[in-house]
């Protein structure tokens, strides 16, 4: 019933002959060549908010005015509702790791980043969803769903209209808030009347 | 008037490997619909449409492949259409194929799917820098690895449970002529002992990187009943998106997937999923997606799935619910054709076509894919019977 799979369809398996003009010809299997994409991103009014309050040290995400929950960074949008976003909550610079990997292989983008190392997805304090952070000033191995961290920012003189002011994420050294239930991850301020 | 009924009666596959520098793209898509073509008995002039599928066009840096490939496809003057969504591709493309004939726009189509990743960089491709967030993700195994970890914190799953998984898939995928790895001494220890790449998922319990391509012909209820060879019937078909990043979002069960089995095990008439289903064929790139696509298509309980697999439930040898057969995403991952491959293989176990690898009396399997950030899905069920 099952065809050899090293056996081409009967349709293929017909000889190959290559014209005259070729017949000397080196054959080529493949060619590399680099490709590159330059952009210019346009952040938007939430993005532009969130990266030009970054320069000043500050959080802002911004809050579904349905359901209430608070998204940072902020697309400008809630993405259940579709709803657009217009208030900007300012959130503390502390949260919580929900959860996080150790990464052992080296990344080509992040030459800088040596293995092991780890990345988590941070909740701060306020808001309704994670984002993806490093973790650091710890053990790899000493990191815990639940472990409470702190912002690590970048000098004064080096901070820009960017997320990569944050360094990465350090232990408040404060007791683990695990949290498993997702609607309490999820949890709402009452959207203001 | 209700929907068509639709019948699969070719599957051809590509032996999926490293690098297939023999074929170009072309090549290697030509390979596997003929061999769909010709298991159905089929010509390219009887075919009145074809639907591909493939993951991100930036992997291998050709844009809009199918207008390069629709010649080499038989399509010149016929309908061609691309399906996009991520890692479940392949899926979602034979769903598409399906409601082709379904809704009775055509009553023949090829539906096929692909990735060449040896012409390709996945891991660059899926770590874009953004400039709103910082760059520290390693490819896909980055992204899952977190969510993993989620699930064995709150199951409290034994920690090997990820190369049970890995060890069975890999010894399946012998069953399985067309799988990449074939892994013949590979053992459970040796499982163990690989390096772990992005904690807690080690190097054996990760997909490989594979070229290949996977195509199906699909056909109305009076060419399938006419046709003389073997049928699997579509019983159901299913797609949900969602996305993946909201408040209460349950990352290792999201409700994409959990709606989207209930829409397709509603369609089949199913109750008891476990007792009804005979062989499924899920995309399982990283091995702890085993245990938690058990639990969220509702074949284990919540915190369950792993007992299936530490029982020995998931394996084709003994097992009450095979997973995998073929070896799986974790044998063979050509991206864009890895949800294709699972279709079609729980084509060819309820066909009964599936040599080796085959459950016996396979009567309705299936057959299961998700992509991007785990917020795409695609399902069907197929079965011997019509439905």
């Amino acid at each position: 019933m099952e065809t050899d799979p090293l056996v081409p369809p009967a349709a293929l398996s017909g000889e190959v002959t290559l014209p005259p003009a070729l017949a000397d010809a080196e054959p080529v299997q493949s060619v590399c060549t680099p490709i590159r994409l330059s952009y210019t991103y346009t952040p938007g009014r939430a993005l532009s908010r969130y990266l030009r309050a970054m320069a000043g040290k500050r959080i802002l995400g911004e809050r579904c005015p349905v359901t209430g929950q608070v998204f940072v960074p902020p697309r400008g949008v809630s993405p259940l509702g579709g709803t657009a976003t217009s208030e900007s909550v300012e959130l503390p610079d502390t949260g919580y790791v929900e959860s996080f990997n150790i990464t052992r292989v080296p990344i080509e983008r992040r030459p800088d980043l040596k293995p092991p190392y780890c990345s988590a997805w941070i909740v701060l304090d306020g808001a309704s969803v994670g984002f993806l952070g490093l973790v650091i000033n710890i053990a790899p191995e000493e990191v815990r769903i639940g472990m409470r961290v702190r912002a690590v920012w970048k000098p004064d003189d080096e901070l820009e209209t960017s997320a990569a002011n944050i360094l990465g994420w350090e232990p408040t050294g404060e007791s683990d808030e695990v949290i498993t239930d997702y609607e309490r991850i999820g949890r709402a301020d009452p959207p203001p009347s | 008037m209700g929907a068509e009924r639709t019948a699969v009666i070719g599957v051809g596959q590509t032996k999926y490997a490293a690098a297939r520098r023999d074929v170009s793209i072309a090549g290697l898509l030509r390979e596997a619909a003929y061999r769909a073509l010709e298991m159905a008995g089929r010509t390219w002039s009887d075919v009145d449409a074809v639907i591909i599928g493939k993951a991100p066009d930036f992997f291998e840096g050709v844009m809009m492949p199918e207008v390069y490939l629709a010649e080499a496809l038989g399509a010149v003057g016929k309908p061609i259409m691309r399906v996009h969504t991520a890692g479940s591709v392949g899926g979602s493309t034979a769903c598409v194929a399906a409601s082709m004939v379904q809704s009775r726009v055509h009553r023949c189509v090829l539906t096929i799917g692909w990735e060449k990743q040896s012409e390709s960089n996945a891991m660059w491709a899926l770590s874009l820098p953004q400039p709103f967030a910082t760059s520290v993700n390693a490819g896909a195994g980055g992204y899952f690895s977190p969510i993993i970890r989620r699930y064995m914190m709150m199951t409290g799953a034994p920690e090997l449970i990820g190369c049970m998984v890995a060890h069975k898939d890999r010894r399946q995928a012998l069953l399985n002529p067309y799988a990449h790895l074939h892994q013949h001494d590979l053992t459970f220890e040796q499982v163990v002992d690989s390096p772990m790449l992005w904690d807690p998922i080690r190097y054996s319990e990760t997909c490989p990187s594979s070229d290949g391509a996977c195509a199906m012909v699909l056909v109305d209820e009076a060419s399938g009943d006419a046709h003389d060879g073997p049928v699997a019937w579509v019983h159901g078909t299913a797609m949900r998106s969602e996305s993946n990043s909201y408040g209460g979002r349950n990352m290792v069960s999201p409700a994409a997937s959990e709606q989207c089995a209930d829409d397709v095990f509603a369609q089949a008439g199913i109750v008891d999923r476990r007792a009804e289903i005979d062989a499924v064929e899920m995309y399982v790139p990283f091995s702890w997606y085993e245990p938690m696509w058990l639990e969220s298509l509702g074949f284990a309980a919540a915190g369950e799935g792993w007992r299936m697999v530490e029982s020995g439930a998931t394996a084709l040898e003994g097992g009450d619910l095979p997973v995998n057969c073929s070896g799986g995403v974790l044998s063979s991952n050509p991206i864009g054709a890895s949800g294709m491959i699972r279709f079609a293989e729980a084509a060819l176990q309820v066909m009964g076509a599936a040599g080796d690898r085959q459950v016996d009396g396979a009567r309705r399997a299936l057959g299961h894919a998700y992509g991007g950030g785990a917020q795409y899905y695609a399902m069907w069920i197929v079965g011997s019977g019509k439905p």
